[in-house]
């Protein structure tokens, strides 16, 4: 099957490599949108780890998820530095303009602080948001 | 053909840099892609030979071709007051040079650093640095050349350096700049690093919030690799945690485990990563390493600064401030004269109520101590901290007693569960500040009714005695929690509680029960 070929593939291409959990799951996320419990097992048979470590592991990282998301996504920084220019009175409006088709994820600093409220979609960061501009980029994602 | 310079860092890409570049590609300019200067409102800031303007829109672009738009343009860049107040040493390239030119980090003076080191006996580059008065960067402040000698000093055979770039702090950017915008000189503070203490591998763990810092440093560590050998140095991608900027956390997640701290000691420096001796340093305290260990630069450093904060520390102005940025200086700049002066006051032009200093975990200081130094023993001495150098602004607006709650429930989230005041003292703060905040009595409880919670008062509580329960649970977790995250997370809370009880619906004057602040 291609999959496994594929998990065996990201999981030989770390082969010898110190602490190589991380980015073996960083690779699996990016590739399969997701660590299926399969792919955990299969991780865990290789690296020599009980499937109750690489579980713990995959958990404990908000970045891994166990099942893909296949809704639009939205990262809007919630954190202090953008709560002080007002991020927090833009959400109800965000929200409402994604309904159900587009998933908007909180984040906790994406490093523009000086020129917030920021969200980004996949790698293109948006700075200086005001409401308009906001339901905008999530009408767009 | 004319040429423009336009930075390609992230909040200058945020800001719509891209676009304007476009625009002066499609008048038949170059476009040559340069580090920002870190004056954040100008962000798209352009220059063409030496003469700024900022912001610009891809509309505009035209307008600075002709030489018009005359309200956008700031003169020469190097003269801009912003800039002419700072002492620029770790950012002294920023704007000036190329992110990935090995050329022009040469030019600059790239390398030199780490040539003068090597040809040092190891344990005199350890104390150049000791001797410089440089201290971690990334918030504890602890001395970098005494954890230097501690690692040399160290049994094992193998020793590690490992850069924490995990800034997850809101309001501070500085090592993100740095990644971007200079990470040649990342490098060299950890080839000098590894000289010191005997180490033949690095790792950089950077987090994944940062996708253009990581880009950026891989690209510079395959090119820099030759001038680094026989030392190599592996990037590490973080996976959304912001415990893993806590030192033992971001070991255990390079080793591939969950991002839980470790008990202390063993410290780091003896028994880190892998088992083996270990240096953790920030960013920006290894990126100011090659200044050190230049010629003289060791007193040079020293010779900067107040009291025991010696050289300078890349502060950030961020949150509700009219000119955000990046504003390098010594130590001991009042704070006032950085959010009034510097920074412009607020960008909403209404009263300043609030700054927090230090990132998430750093306290809420009222505009009546803006005569604090920036300094580490200053902050401390006045229940704050300086941590990272961010400094947040928030203008009358601000409801300090959410923000409380937001401090807690930031810790309830992001807790890695490994202690118990953390893990279980930030969710019961979400829910005693939301109590006192609804101005409700806690009626004699269900849970106090317990058999076997016969030691717990059976009659109510009034709000008075939920003050005093979070200040008790907040002395709880400063004292009692493994690391900052549940450590620090006090701070916030209890200067908003003392500085704003308004904000909490407590009557009483402010400061009544104050400790300091």
């Amino acid at each position: 099957m291609d999959e496994t070929a594929d998990l065996d593939g990201i999981i030989a291409a770390h082969a010898g490599r110190r602490g190589a959990l991380l980015p073996i799951l960083h690779d699996v996320q990016q590739r399969f949108g997701c660590i299926s419990p399969a792919a955990e097992a299969r991780i865990a048979r290789a690296l020599n780890l009980s499937r109750a470590e690489v579980h713990g592991v995959v958990s404990f990282y908000h970045d891994f998820t166990a099942e893909p998301d296949p809704q639009p996504c939205i990262e809007l920084c919630r954190a202090e530095a953008c709560q002080a220019l007002g991020v927090e009175a833009m959400v109800p409006a965000a929200q409402a303009a994604a309904g159900d088709r587009v998933r908007i994820k909180t984040v906790y600093c994406l490093g523009l602080c000086s020129a917030g409220p920021s969200a980004r979609i996949g790698d293109a960061l948006h700075a200086r948001l005001d409401e308009a501009a906001l339901v905008k980029l999530v009408q767009s994602a | 053909m004319r040429q423009v310079r336009i930075s390609d860092d992230s909040l200058a890409l945020a800001c719509g840099a891209d676009a304007v570049a476009a625009g002066f590609v499609a008048a038949g300019w170059t476009v040559e892609r340069v580090s920002s200067w870190g004056m954040h409102w100008l962000e798209p800031l352009v220059e063409v030979d030496g003469i700024g303007w900022g912001p610009v829109t891809p509309a505009r672009v035209a307008e600075v071709i002709a030489g018009k738009a005359d309200d956008l343009c700031i003169g020469p860049v190097a003269d801009h007051p912003f800039l002419a107040g700072q002492q620029r040493l770790t950012f002294a390239r920023a704007g000036k040079t190329r992110p990935l030119s090995l050329e022009d980090y040469a030019a600059t003076g790239g390398w030199m650093a780490l040539t003068r080191a090597r040809a040092m006996a190891p344990a005199d580059v350890a104390e150049a640095v000791i001797a410089s008065g440089l201290r971690g960067r990334g918030g504890a402040g602890f001395p970098a050349g005494i954890k230097w000698r501690t690692v040399a000093d160290a049994p094992g055979a193998e020793k590690f350096i490992v850069c924490n770039a995990d800034e997850g702090d809101s309001g501070t950017f500085a090592d993100r700049m740095l990644m971007e915008g200079d990470p040649f000189q990342l490098l060299e503070g950890m080839a000098i690093a590894a000289h010191a203490v005997g180490a033949a591998q690095g790792y950089i763990y950077v987090r994944s919030e940062y996708p253009r810092a990581i880009a950026k440093l891989a690209a510079a560590i395959v090119l820099a690799a030759p001038l680094l050998a026989p030392f190599t140095v592996e990037l590490r991608v973080g996976a959304g945690a912001y415990v893993c900027g806590e030192e033992t956390s971001l070991l255990n997640s390079i080793e591939g485990k969950r991002g839980e701290v470790r008990a202390k000691p063993p410290l780091p420096a003896l028994h880190g990563l892998f088992g083996c001796p270990t240096v953790v340093n920030n960013v920006l305290t290894l990126a100011a390493v090659p200044h050190v260990l230049m010629p003289q630069g060791a007193s040079l450093y020293a010779s900067l600064g107040i009291d025991r904060s010696r050289g300078t520390m890349p502060i950030q102005l961020a949150g509700n401030v009219r000119f955000g940025g990046l504003y390098e200086t010594s130590f001991g700049i009042p704070l006032g004269t950085l959010v009034n002066g510097i920074g412009g006051g607020t960008a909403s032009g209404r009263p300043v109520k609030a700054v927090q200093v230090g990132g998430p975990l750093g306290a809420y200081i009222h505009p009546d101590r803006f005569d604090l130094p920036f300094d580490y023993e200053a902050f401390a001495a006045a229940d704050a901290l300086i941590g990272h150098g961010g400094v947040v602004v928030f203008d009358d607006r601000a409801d300090m007693a959410q923000l409380a709650r937001f401090a807690m429930q930031f810790c309830a989230a992001e807790s890695c569960g490994k202690c118990t005041p953390c893990r279980i003292g930030s969710t019961r703060g979400v829910e005693l500040i939301d109590r006192i905040r609804a101005g409700a009595d806690t009626p004699a409880g269900s849970v106090e009714a317990l058999p076997q919670m016969h030691n717990a008062r059976k009659t109510g509580r009034g709000r008075a005695d939920d003050v005093d329960l979070l200040e008790d649970m907040c002395e709880t977790m400063q004292y009692g929690s493994l690391c900052a995250l549940g450590g620090f997370t006090p701070y916030p809370v209890r200067s908003a509680l003392h500085h704003w009880p308004e904000d909490f619906g407590l009557a009483g004057s402010r400061g009544e029960n104050s400790d300091g602040l």
